[in-house]
């Protein structure tokens, strides 16, 4: 196990033969979006994903941190967002809990829907379920709202 | 370094932004914003973007790219995009965009398409 401190929160992580998992815990502001888009890229070049893969994992990492901030925790500086990244020989996992009041994927507009292509929000679901094998939401027991993201490893 | 660098040229009446960076929340999405304010206080409303530099656009910056868009219609302008990569014909293909967006691969033929 390591852990190093971390700008308004810490990272930590383990790993092992066949898993690795790196956790971080971010301040609810909008530089802590890229810092968590830089730490997935740093999880993903160590987990050997190709090019295309890493461009969509980062692209959902930062729409999940992005509705994290925005949304959950209303950039309330007080609360924290968790990052999860593990991974294993078939896939990579990354989870992402906020402390907000919970939320209902349901309850976003469809935004290719022809009355809402012009609005100016409301794409990030989209692209995340775009970019990742399997995206879901669940309530965490202790309060705020978890995404779970799985992109699967190709093949060759 | 910026997260977006802007450059804005004149051909005639069109006014050129050629973009270079990341349009991202935060400083990519306002650096974006706060250019196309600019122009339409000046009374420049035919605007063609150059994203052939913008490797990475988010969903608020294509969020950004729709209330520009917006924007300068308002004011009875025009809003064409020029060199599009293809990570970002993709993005907008997938929000159906596309069909928004007056979209050239030739400055050429994007400048001459301006009314």
């Amino acid at each position: 196990m390591y852990q190093q401190p971390y700008p308004g929160g810490f990272w930590k992580g383990h790993a092992s033969l066949t898993e690795e998992t790196t956790e971080l815990k971010l301040p609810s502001s909008i530089e802590a979006i890229n810092d968590a888009a830089s730490a997935a890229a740093d999880f993903v070049k160590r987990s050997g994903l190709g090019d295309d893969a890493a461009y969509g994992v980062d692209m959902a990492v930062r729409e999940a941190v992005t509705n994290a901030v925005l949304h959950g925790n209303r950039q309330d500086e007080t609360k924290t967002v968790e990052v999860e990244f593990k991974d294993s020989p078939s896939a990579i996992e990354i989870t992402i809990r906020d402390m907000g009041e919970g939320f209902d994927p349901g309850s976003v507009p469809d935004p290719t829907d022809p009355q809402n292509i012009m609005k100016t929000s409301g794409r990030g679901i989209l692209f995340m379920r775009t970019f990742m094998d399997e995206v879901e939401w669940s309530r965490h027991p202790e309060g705020g709202t978890v995404v779970r993201m799985v992109k699967k490893r190709v093949k060759e | 370094m910026a997260e977006l660098n802007i450059r804005e040229r004149q051909a005639g009446d069109i006014t050129v932004l050629d973009m270079d960076g990341k349009i991202t929340i935060g400083e990519g999405s306002v650096a974006l914003r706060v250019a196309i304010r600019r122009l339409l206080e000046e009374g420049k409303k035919k605007i063609l973007l150059n994203l052939g530099g913008v490797g990475y656009i988010d969903s608020s910056g294509i969020g950004e790219l729709v209330s520009s868009y917006t924007a300068i219609n308002k004011e009875g302008g025009q809003l064409k995009l020029l060199n599009l990569t293809q990570k970002l014909q993709d993005l907008l293909g997938i929000t159906k965009l596309l069909t928004v967006f007056d979209v050239y691969d030739n400055e050429s033929d994007a400048l001459g398409s301006f009314k």
